[in-house]
């Protein structure tokens, strides 16, 4: 990368401030074609805020952006397309009702008042040769796949002819194969001329896939690499947390009586229509002292079987039994009785009441017991007490205990969580995506949490899609396709390829 | 059962099921094209009102009909502007800007007529649209007076659901639309306005349902009335979902009706069965719910409908 070039990308003094946060303070950022760029940091770090305003989703403050040499100025999306900007969100902008081909065209101009879908065609042709990146046309995007969709929204900004291509945590809904598929693709568009910038979290990938590297934290950027060869994920890391990161220790494994056990388990399609996936004869066992990581692609069925723990979702056959009980008729407060300690995927939306003070909805599954209530009334001094040392034990950042639970951040409300379900030492934890939007302090210290239980003999049902976090604390892994359990793993059987496999509905035979 | 038979199958019925109809086709399609970018336009009701007393004023003025039809369809779109202000600008409730924009509607269409009119004993009337039959075609037996002996506006209004189906389905401008009512995020991530796209397709419907209107007191009959529009509105409301947002089903949705009440009409000049006439009238309604209930069900709203849109959100 010589820098006597003209960068294609090239951001100066970039500052955004949203009420009293400053999302970004004078951000500087260069981008050269045939570059992948990695722009590291944790969760509002400000790595999004940067892209939304090259991508002119928000205004900035203050701040230049040049493309080619040439001051832009960037208000819209349609201005980021027009100066061959492209980006792919997180969340996908598909429509899914539509075409592939359909999807492509929305926004641009026809031929001749009418739409030129053979032309269209044709293009998207000519990209699936230069890239390897294949659709096809005429399926609707609701059929697609979820790394398909992601490869259409990749598609989507070559369609029009962008050069350079933002990818936001691109990885974090692909199975490993699918996210190797992906790194070639863009290995293959780098090759090709275009600059890329690939934000993330994840380092291994960042090592993976980029040449060069930017790190922000709250904010800022605290360091640039350029040479993403000299550095190691470990120091990586800590640019990017801006501590030293020591992963928590586990303890070997001493397995106990099962306390979790799910025989032969099948549930009714759900009537939402948005993915998921009926179980179909899962069968599962946790022990005391053992944290089983349950593994999947987002919607294989995964969430049926943490509602189905939490008595939330009944089964249609099939038989789950909780720390020795046979559960006939589930409910939410039957489960609890039996000491399950619950975190849901949702935090705000399942877990937590937004607009509830924290302190209630730190008590709210408990409110109907002792210690918090007697006779039917409230002991506001008892809750007191207990609220106020779980925030100190779980070092939960809030200004009083009565805050609205909607204000604290992503960690913090999962601290919440963690005070609320293992108060009372659960028998059971089940975990759903429990550090999904966390910062790597946030994710440590909930893992830590983990661990302890597992030390204590708890059992520990730990759903994610983070394979790191399951290798990381599972003593086994089961891999889920479709409401079925491919495979259960022992860890020290487990390989990310293998798990990848499976992921991808291979049989246990074809991932050994 | 021969004698109803006797009353259906007459040449002047089938082209009073297009007479009928062709109100309910134009506010129709235009509801349709405002819910496929995701706005439910409940004003439909009062835009038709008060385009039905803007034409007949406008061209009881000027003594020109089609002058008429065109200050309907502009009133139309100055009431559907009001809506897209409400709805697409300030994110207001569907329902409630559409109720809303439906009484001040029919209040101003009341009270401009009063103002304009006054209390006259006769009401005034306009010499209305004449039919039109087409050369030759007109002259083929029963085809010809069924299909082509009817006013302009009945044509116009037939060749409006090819047009529509093919800017639906076959230019950038109906695809936009299709995306903006679907997922309006992704249209706006592809560089298409949303709240323009929503003001045009407003504009547009406000621009068909004012015709629709002046349909009503310029063609089916030749004066203005408070009743003239009498929920033909709402039921333009029921024949899109019925339709399932698709203009050739809007079409044979509002055939159907046309036909229902086409065939109350002569059931009660006829006298063949002994009823009271009010169940005669409620035929048309009772049947739309009916069919409501049997289609619905498969019937996919636009996902976006309802749904207002924010770009900066955070």
């Amino acid at each position: 990368m010589t820098s006597a070039r003209t960068p294609l990308l090239c951001m100066r003094g970039m500052s955004k401030s949203f009420g009293a946060v400053r999302a970004n303070q004078d951000v500087d950022l260069v981008l050269y074609a045939g570059d992948v760029l990695g722009l590291l940091g944790e969760n509002g770090a400000g790595k999004t805020t940067l892209m939304n305003m090259l991508f002119g989703t928000y205004a900035p403050d203050s701040g230049a952006i040049e493309i080619e040499g040439r001051p832009v100025t960037i208000s819209s999306s349609a201005d980021a397309l027009a100066l061959g900007v492209g980006m792919v969100h997180q969340h996908f902008h598909l429509v899914p009702r539509l075409t592939v081909l359909d999807n492509l065209m929305i926004g641009r101009p026809g031929n001749r008042g009418r739409l030129d879908r053979s032309g269209a065609r044709q293009k998207l042709e000519e990209i699936g040769d230069r890239f390897g990146l294949r659709l096809d046309p005429d399926e609707p995007v609701s059929a697609l796949a979820i790394g398909e969709q992601q490869r259409l929204e990749i598609v989507k900004a070559l369609f029009r002819d962008a050069r350079m291509l933002i990818l936001d945590e691109p990885t974090a809904v692909l199975t490993p194969q699918e996210a190797d598929f992906l790194f070639d693709a863009l290995r293959a568009m780098a090759g090709d001329g275009l600059g890329i910038i690939f934000i993330s979290h994840k380092l291994y990938e960042v090592k993976a896939i980029t040449n060069r590297a930017m790190i922000m934290r709250r904010g800022k950027v605290t360091a640039t690499v350029d040479d993403i060869g000299s550095v190691s994920e470990r120091e990586l890391g800590e640019l990017m947390c801006g501590h030293e990161i020591v992963p928590p220790q586990k303890a070997p494994s001493e397995p106990g009586k099962v306390l979790l056990r799910l025989k032969e388990v099948t549930t009714a399609p759900g009537a939402e229509a948005s993915g998921g996936a009926p179980l179909r004869e899962v069968s599962l066992e946790v022990r005391a002292g053992e944290v089983l990581g349950i593994a999947g692609v987002s919607g294989n069925g995964q969430l049926e079987v943490a509602e189905l723990i939490a008595g939330v979702r009944r089964q249609t056959a099939g038989e789950l039994n909780v720390t020795g009980e046979i559960v006939i008729y589930p409910s939410p407060r039957a489960i609890q009785d039996l000491r399950v300690g619950r975190i849901p995927e949702d935090r705000l939306g399942t877990g937590l009441i937004s607009s509830l003070p924290m302190a209630d909805s730190m008590i709210l599954p408990r409110v109907h017991a002792a210690p918090f209530s007697r006779y039917g009334v409230l002991d506001r001094a008892r809750i007191q007490d207990f609220v106020e040392g779980q925030v100190e034990r779980f070092d939960i950042k809030c200004a009083a205990i009565d805050v609205r639970t909607g204000t604290l951040s992503g960690g913090n409300l999962q601290k919440v969580l963690l005070a609320r379900e293992l108060a009372f030492d659960p028998l059971v934890v089940l975990a759903a995506q429990p550090t999904r939007g966390l910062d790597v302090g946030a994710a440590q210290f909930v893992h830590e949490r983990f661990l302890e239980v597992r030390a204590a003999g708890g059992a520990i049902l730990l759903i994610s899609e983070d394979l790191e976090e399951l290798f990381l604390l599972s003593d086994r892994i089961a891999v889920m396709y479709e409401g079925r359990v491919m495979d259960t793993l022992a860890i020290e059987e487990a390989t990310v390829r293998r798990v990848g496999m499976l992921m991808a509905g291979a049989s246990s035979e074809d991932a050994a | 059962m021969t004698e109803i038979l006797g009353e259906i199958l007459q040449v002047g019925f089938f082209a009073a099921i297009l007479r009928i109809a062709t109100p309910l086709i134009l506010a129709t399609i235009g509801e349709m094209f405002t819910e496929r970018g995701g706005v439910l336009n409940l004003g439909i009701e009062g835009i038709m009102l008060l385009g039905s007393m803007a034409g007949f004023s406008a061209a009881y003025f000027s003594g020109s009909l089609w002058l008429g039809i065109l200050a309907a369809m502009a009133v139309g779109a100055l009431a559907a502007l009001l809506m897209g202000f409400l709805t697409v600008t300030l994110g207001l409730s569907q329902h409630v800007s559409g109720i809303g924009t439906t009484l001040l509607c029919t209040g101003l269409a009341f009270f401009l007529y009063r103002l304009i009119f006054g209390q006259p004993s006769v009401p005034p009337n306009v010499e209305a649209f004449q039919a039109v039959p087409l050369p030759l075609v007109s002259k083929i037996p029963v085809l010809g007076p069924m299909l082509f002996n009817h006013f302009a506006l009945v044509y116009l209004a037939l060749l409006l659901v090819p047009a529509a189906a093919f800017v639906l389905y076959h230019t950038p401008w109906g695809l936009s639309l299709r995306a903006v009512g679907e997922n309006p995020r992704a249209a706006d991530g592809a560089g298409v306005s949303v709240a323009k796209m929503r003001y045009q397709a407003l504009v547009l419907s406000g621009m068909l349902m004012g015709a629709a209107g002046a349909y009503l007191s310029m063609a089916q009959f030749n004066a203005f009335t408070f009743g003239v529009i009498s929920g033909r509105g709402w039921v333009c409301i029921a024949l899109v979902v019925f339709g399932q947002w698709s203009p050739w089903k809007c079409l044979a949705g509002a055939l159907l009706f046309g036909f229902v009440d086409a065939l109350q009409l002569r059931l009660q000049a006829s006298g063949v069965i002994d009823i009271p006439y009010q169940f005669f009238l409620m035929l048309p309604f009772v049947l739309t719910i009916v069919a409501m209930g049997a289609v619905s069900r498969s019937a996919t709203p636009p996902a976006a409908l309802l749904v207002p849109f924010r770009k900066e959100e955070r």
